[in-house]
């Protein structure tokens, strides 16, 4: 949330995956919070697509790649933060 | 302990949204334990005001505190140094809190952040459900640990009725039915046969029912 | 079983006779037309001992039992007043019982109310302030002793016959008889069950109760309801709760052409109630045939309980 109260146009979180997270379930916990997040970007017209989770293992370079990838092209299409604006009037 | 939720955002946006200047307050007890209006609570619904009125537009000033808690005077007492910055007090406390502070700052709106839903405790992480009525009177020794008043949706002292199936009340397959829960405990008891006693009308004037209640302690009165 | 009269209930006096009694039930309309009630009672009075009014059956709104109860007694019928505890306090239920025997009535049915969520203000506040135990208690005192519950004097204290409702086939199964015992420790003085479909278990529930000599203490009234359909048995069975419908009767109205099915299901009415006759301790029988009351006069007269005992 601070991310996107300070500009963020977006942000993704990559957790390890599923049934191999080091510490047993914080990967789970991360999802559901990534959702309630979405919940609450989407109802303040922030937008729920500019939160994502991802899940990979640490060796597999060529998918955080694709990730990233997928992650930037989204947000180019979806088009800047909103509150980018009122930002630049306070600066 | 109260257990609480917080509104839906809509809500509390509506109530605040002609408002320029808002402190948030949250309490560090039960709405902490129960998620819903701890510091953590009042951090993520001050960050989501903070860019919903930017991306309107408008310029608002959203600030946070969290008190120890706010059913006691003295800690609400800490907020008046700056509560003259603010045209509006968000409280996510439980609904004693929001009055305690409306108390104190008469001149200042107070609005309430979340919905205050029962007495109760953790069932596990994320679910919390209602175990105490406040009765006033309570008859806990009677019917082997477990309340019908605040467990059975129709707070029989002589249950279970007709409507109880497979152990879970007629209303939804999620409520246990308390008088199979207070019919399994006694068996588990060896207590089967008390089952029989009929437990008398009740004196609900110790309730609700009965006006708004205090509680004085005479020997520890300043 | 004590054989002395407490009260001018004609039901009363059939039990007590020893001959087998027979009430029914009529369910008021969503509407202040008192014809409904009073031509549905029409149909079955020369068949039945008396009449239950249900008391906004399913939480849902109706006209009340007490004002049509009134209606049955102003046609020269015996009423049964049902009384749920969801909806009044105890004042509002003394002074309730209190207009019943101003105009006579001389039964009444104790029960807890389904819950309001069920009905058509499921946004109401509900009351509980008694239960229905409390209640039976309540209507024993209030005729024993002439007493309100504070103790005051009654001036011309009612005199009903007190009644409550019983499900053998009810959650939890082990309590059943204990449950029993407990409502007529209470004071309930005549049981009606909920609809029998499974003969087997409900003789089992009565030999429980033998054991215990509480048919000697409490007049039990078998429910019996005609199915209409083997689609009527299926929702029964399934979707109702406390009820047992056996696979057997299932497969028996299914295997009937529809439109012969409620027929069928006459018939299975008839030949419970027939078997039911030699069941010790069983000493009458409560037809709850909503909307379809105009089949009771057959059902009484099929299971040989016709003509009814002028007493």
């Amino acid at each position: 949330m601070r991310a996107f109260e300070k500009g963020a146009d977006g942000v993704y979180l990559v957790g390890c995956l599923e049934g191999d997270c080091r510490f047993n379930s914080g990967n789970l916990r991360a999802k559901r919070r990534v959702e309630k997040a979405k919940e609450i970007l989407d109802k303040i017209g922030i937008g729920k697509d500019r939160v994502e989770m991802f899940n990979l293992s640490s060796s597999e370079g060529p998918k955080f790649a694709e990730i990233a990838t997928e992650m930037t092209q989204r947000i180019k299409k979806i088009g800047p933060n909103p509150i980018k604006k009122m930002l630049k009037k306070a600066a | 302990m109260i257990v609480a939720k917080q509104k839906p955002i809509e809500e509390i946006i509506t109530q605040i949204k002609n408002y320029e200047k808002i402190l948030i307050v949250g309490c560090n007890e039960c709405v902490t334990v129960c998620e819903a209006g701890g510091k953590k609570e009042v951090g993520i619904l001050a960050s989501a005001l903070r860019m919903y009125f930017m991306n309107k537009g408008k310029k608002v000033d959203i600030d946070e505190e969290t008190l120890e808690r706010q059913c006691d005077r003295e800690y609400v007492e800490k907020l008046r140094e700056q509560i003259d910055k603010y045209d509006v007090i968000l409280s996510l406390a439980c609904g004693v809190g929001v009055q305690f502070i409306a108390e104190a700052y008469p001149n200042k709106l107070v609005f309430p952040g979340v919905d205050t839903c029962f007495m109760g405790g953790s069932e596990e992480r994320g679910a919390w459900s209602e175990r105490c009525q406040a009765c006033g009177k309570c008859i806990l020794g009677q019917t082997a640990g477990i309340c019908p008043i605040a467990r059975c949706a129709k707070r029989l002292l002589n249950g279970p009725c007709g409507g109880s199936t497979r152990g879970k009340c007629e209303l939804s397959k999620d409520i246990d039915c308390a008088w199979q829960l207070i019919i399994n405990r006694l068996k588990e008891l060896g207590r089967l046969d008390d089952y029989e006693r009929l437990i008398p009308i009740k004196d609900w004037s110790t309730e609700r029912a009965g006006g708004p209640r205090k509680v004085i302690r005479e020997d520890v009165r300043q | 079983m004590t054989a002395e009269i407490k009260t001018p209930s004609k039901l009363e006096r059939i039990l007590v006779s020893g001959k087998i009694a027979v009430t029914s039930e009529v369910g008021p309309p969503r509407g202040s037309d008192p014809e409904h009630i009073i031509k549905k009672a029409e149909k079955i009075k020369n068949y039945v001992d008396a009449i239950n009014i249900t008391d906004n059956q399913t939480a849902v709104t109706r006209l009340c039992s007490l004002a049509s109860c009134i209606h049955l007694k102003q046609m020269g019928l015996e009423p049964v007043l049902q009384m749920t505890v969801r909806d009044r306090n105890r004042i509002a239920m003394q002074s309730d019982i209190l207009g019943a025997a101003s105009f006579d009535i001389y039964n009444i049915l104790c029960l807890s109310g389904d819950h309001q969520k069920f009905g058509d203000c499921p946004e109401a506040q509900n009351v509980f302030d008694l239960d229905s135990m409390q209640l039976i208690q309540l209507v024993r005192k209030m005729r024993d002793e002439g007493k309100f519950l504070n103790g005051d004097s009654i001036k011309r204290p009612p005199k009903m016959f007190v009644g409550a409702a019983a499900n053998p086939f009810a959650d939890p199964f082990e309590i059943r008889a204990k449950r029993l015992a407990k409502k007529v420790a209470a004071g309930a003085e005549f049981i009606q069950t909920q609809c029998i479909y499974n003969l087997d278990r409900f003789e089992e529930w009565m030999r429980q109760l033998r054991e215990r000599e509480l048919h000697k203490k409490v007049y039990i009234l078998a429910g019996v309801t005609p199915l209409k359909s083997a689609g009527m048995a299926k929702y029964m069975k399934n979707r109702v709760p406390g009820m047992d419908v056996p696979d057997e009767v299932v497969k028996r109205m299914s295997g009937i052409p529809k439109d012969k099915q409620p027929r069928e299901g006459i018939k299975i009415c008839i030949e419970t109630i027939q078997r039911l006759k030699e069941c010790e301790g069983v000493a009458g029988f409560h037809i709850m045939a909503i909307e379809w009351e105009e089949i009771v006069p057959e059902i009484v007269e099929r299971s040989g309980l016709y003509p009814r005992p002028k007493l």
